[in-house]
């Protein structure tokens, strides 16, 4: 019998997986769908815990996150467009001039 | 010999008024209107309207003397100032027969010295400033007069300080009036903290029994039952605040050096008012110091110790100001001794004829200072009789004043404290203070002599600039000469046949010492006070009138003595070795030993260390999201397992 | 909710989960995000939420996953060279990343044991979801529209060429 506790686990283990590759990659573009996989891995969680309690709103709120999933990735991908265009690069460890 | 009695203080009915407060403003708005618009105005109209203003006081106060009621006082609250805890601090002004006639005092001696400032200082460029600073100064010693309470008077109390700085250094320009100025402010500071932690102490005192207040009634009423430890530590440290305003032995030194200013400014602050403070303070305050009997006794012997240390240094002073600030010093000390045998009424006795008669004295050696043109040495006068005959008349008949020849003012207020302290049995303070009567005379007839008499000691081109004063400055020096010759008629004692009307006046206040002598050894008293009187005088004119520059011998065969005394003792000397020298001693090692040494380097040191750690830490900075994003899920760890170390719950 | 469906789906997403992280080209990377999406859009239905099912399918896996193709594609980006040199990095945050997972996954787990609530048959369905939507949570849902309109407006100015025809 699968309860919501196995998507409540799946969903940890799909966090973490986002979480090592927003770290670990140089892409920016890699690093952005790895924070999708996370906020995914936060939708999952949501809606196995309002299939628990038997309330709508776990659902709901997951609405307003791919609503603001949607517009961080149209912001987010310009900002990168624009990057690109100044800094002739997307890789994170090439990008410190705001060092100091 | 019998103890001097003290009558109860009667219940006293307050009478509201309010006009008091008008005694105080108008001076104040002359003082303001002077800073404000002065030097735009015309010189007689700034004259003007700094002499109208404290005459308006001075009819003020001649109203609320008038109005006096037999069994009270009048009571002018203008609001309640401010409230902590239990303690209500009320702005009022109480005119009593203690404050009516000092009032009477500070406005009438004040306004004739306004008069007399508009001819000593008609050539000075600063005219409404000067008047200005008179005003103020009126204002702030008729709070510290008319105070209903400690904290009231100790406004007006550091406003005269604040003045006198003020007017002391006057001519700023000099460096020297300048240092003089800030002398006695500093030394009036030191006694005014023991005033503050008098008050202090009594705010605790009054909380403890119950009653939170600081009102002069309610001290009065309360000493009795602080108890003599408390009464007296209150009473000392408030004395202390004295000897600093009223220039008694360890601080009168600013005294002397307060000369700097102009010479009316020494009449009336440094003579005839302001120093008197300490005297007013002790008599308002006379429930509380009964209490504290050590406390007395140590005023009684402060005083005969400074009446008689003062008036050595005065014989051997040549600037006419300085044997006039020794020999105010030497009459403060009097004032003391009499209030220190319970003689209160005496001392404020004194308080008035002294300051007619000193008063007339400064002002007229004022008037020979303004004719010789600034110059202040009696080596270098003499003859001035015939061409300044009413200083000359005036100055005479208030130096026989302040030595003691019977029928005039001084005669009956130096009698009346001697009187007391024999009455007291203080056999040896007695003795002191009819020495000091003897030098007085002595140095006073010196003083008059070779300013007066015998032939012109100066170059003769000076002498032909010599001019009597005008009207202005002659005006209030014949008046206050009158005062001089009469004002003692107030307190003539029982036993020549007067009634001392001024004791009975007071007696309500600061209730009456009876003497209960016996005619006899009044007589007695009386007579030696004449005697030695005469002596003095007898010697002075013997001495000085035959030989003007018989000092000249006399430092030469007495040399150490002399030459001490004629240095004051080198007091200064001895205060700037050891505090002034003392205290910059103690700054430079501060300086460079804690400042240099210890602060600096903690403070060196912290900039040091924040780099030297910035250095280290500048290191996590690497500019790499990849560093700063690891960074970030270990603070998740660390946090997660913080939560798992303490549970979930 | 079979088993039989449930590992599957699960294997899918944790798989193509890592495929993302670990993929050298961008293009792939998207492409298996896109797999996980539709994993995910399958355990939403599998957990009565049919709503946020459909629109994980539309508004994810459709519109959000264009746009990430369409600036990989604009950006003509070559495949990532090895990773080398940063295995500190790399071992740190796997390290950090398992404990956590492991962790997270014991709390979840032994929290939400047991049987959930018993679901209406409309438990999931647009009314019900819509009913939510535009009475409890009605302010924060017109403030979404702020959001995005801010969001159009910021992604233009950003991505617009500073000279640009049209430029003031």
């Amino acid at each position: 019998m699968i309860t919501s506790a196995h998507f409540m686990v799946l969903s940890a283990v799909l966090f973490f997986i986002g979480a090592v590759g927003v770290v670990t990659r140089r892409n920016l573009i890699v690093i952005f769908m790895s924070v999708e996989i996370m906020l995914n891995a936060g939708n999952l969680a949501f809606v196995a815990i309002a299939n628990r309690l038997g309330t709508i709103d776990g659902q709901t709120i997951v609405f307003f996150v791919m609503t603001v999933a949607a517009a961080e990735a149209a912001v987010g991908l310009a900002v990168i467009i624009a990057m690109f265009r100044n800094a002739e690069t997307i890789k994170a460890d090439e990008l410190s001039s705001l060092r100091w | 010999m019998v103890d001097a009695a003290h009558a109860t203080h009667v219940a006293q009915t307050a009478y509201a008024v309010e006009y008091l407060r008008f005694i105080v403003l108008a001076p104040l708005l002359g003082a303001v209107l002077n800073i404000a618009f002065g030097r735009r105005l015309p010189r007689a109209v700034v004259g003007t309207i700094a002499c109208g203003a404290v005459l308006l006081a001075f009819v003020t106060s001649l109203r609320a003397f008038s109005a006096m009621p037999a069994d009270g006082y009048l009571l002018d609250h203008a609001y309640q100032w401010f409230s902590a805890g239990g303690l209500n601090i009320n702005l009022a002004l109480v005119s009593d027969r203690l404050s009516a006639l000092m009032c009477l005092i500070v406005t009438g001696v004040g306004f004739l010295i306004h008069v007399y400032s508009l001819g000593y200082m008609s050539h000075d460029p600063s005219l409404a400033r000067y008047f200005a600073y008179l005003n103020l100064f009126s204002a702030a010693m008729l709070v510290l007069v008319l105070g209903e309470n400690l904290v009231v008077m100790f406004v007006g109390w550091e406003g005269v300080g604040l003045c006198s700085y003020l007017l002391i250094g006057f001519w700023y320009e000099d460096p020297a009036k300048a240092a003089a100025g800030m002398k006695a402010f500093i030394v009036n500071r030191i006694g005014d903290a023991g005033f503050l932690l008098g008050t202090f102490a009594l705010f605790w005192a009054m909380s403890d029994q119950g009653h939170a207040s600081l009102s002069f009634a309610d001290i009065n009423a309360a000493a009795p039952a602080l108890g003599t430890a408390t009464a007296t530590a209150a009473a000392l440290l408030l004395f202390i605040g004295a000897t600093g305003k009223s220039a008694q032995i360890p601080l009168y030194v600013w005294l002397p050096d307060a000369m700097a200013g102009p010479t009316p400014v020494s009449a009336l602050i440094h003579a005839a008012t302001m120093v008197t403070a300490g005297i007013y303070m002790v008599a308002r305050l006379n429930g509380l110091y009964l209490e504290a009997p050590a406390v007395m006794k140590f005023i009684a012997t402060i005083g005969a110790m400074t009446a008689l240390f003062a008036a050595t240094i005065a014989i051997t002073q040549n600037d006419i100001k300085k044997v006039l600030a020794y020999s105010t010093v030497s009459q403060l000390g009097y004032m003391f001794l009499a209030l220190g045998v319970g003689a209160f009424g005496a001392a404020i006795f004194h308080v008035m004829t002294h300051a007619f008669f000193k008063a007339c004295l400064f002002l007229g050696a004022g008037s020979v200072i303004h004719a010789m043109s600034g110059e202040q040495d009696i080596r270098r006068m003499g003859g001035l009789r015939y061409i300044m005959p009413v200083t000359f008349a005036t100055f005479f008949i208030s130096t026989l004043a302040i030595a003691g020849v019977p029928g005039l003012a001084g005669f009956f207020s130096k009698d009346e404290i001697l009187a007391s302290v024999f009455a007291e049995g203080r056999l040896g303070l007695w003795a002191i203070g009819l020495l000091t009567a003897g030098m007085t005379a002595f140095y006073m007839m010196r003083l008059f002599v070779l300013t007066f008499m015998g032939e012109f000691r100066g170059e003769a081109h000076s002498y032909e600039h010599v001019h009597e004063s005008p009207g202005s400055m002659a005006m209030p020096l014949v008046v206050l000469a009158f005062l001089a010759a009469v004002g003692g008629y107030l307190g003539v004692p029982h036993v020549l046949g007067g009634s001392n009307q001024i004791g009975q006046y007071l007696a309500p206040v600061v209730g009456l010492h009876e003497l209960h002598l016996g005619g006899l050894v009044e007589f007695g008293l009386m007579a030696s006070s004449i005697a030695i009187a005469g002596l003095g005088i007898w010697l002075a004119l013997g001495i000085y009138m035959t030989s003007p520059g018989a000092d000249e011998n006399l430092s030469q065969m007495n040399s150490g003595v002399y030459r001490a005394a004629a240095g004051g003792y080198y007091v200064d000397n001895f205060y700037n070795l050891i505090f002034v020298k003392g205290a910059i001693r103690a700054g430079t090692v501060l300086w460079k030993r804690v400042d240099e040494a210890v602060i600096d380097r903690i403070a060196n040191g912290t900039g040091t260390l924040v780099q030297e750690l910035s250095a280290r830490t500048r290191r996590w900075s690497t500019g790499n999201v990849s560093h700063y994003a690891l960074t970030f899920l270990i603070g998740l760890l660390v946090l997660a397992a913080v939560l798992a170390l303490k549970g979930l719950g | 909710m079979s088993p039989l469906i449930f590992y599957p789906v699960a294997a899918a997403a944790v798989l193509s989960a890592l495929a993302v992280v670990t993929a050298r080209s961008p293009v792939r990377s998207a492409m298996a995000l896109v797999a996980t999406l539709v994993s995910l859009a399958a355990c939403f239905a599998m957990l009565q939420a049919h709503l946020v099912a459909a629109l994980q399918i539309i508004v994810y896996a459709g519109a959000v996953m264009v746009l990430f193709l369409f600036v990989i594609m604009l950006l003509n980006l070559q495949d990532d060279p090895p990773e080398t040199g940063r295995a500190g990095l790399r071992f740190g945050a796997g390290g950090v990343a398992v404990v956590l997972a492991g962790g997270f996954a014991k709390v979840l787990w032994e929290h939400s044991a047991g049987d959930g609530a018993v679901l209406a048959e409309s438990f999931g369905t647009t009314k019900v979801v819509a009913r939510s939507l535009f009475s409890d949570y009605l302010v924060p849902f017109e403030l979404t529209s702020v959001l995005l309109l801010v969001a159009v407006v910021g992604a233009v100015v950003l991505a617009r060429r500073d000279d640009a025809p049209g430029q003031d």
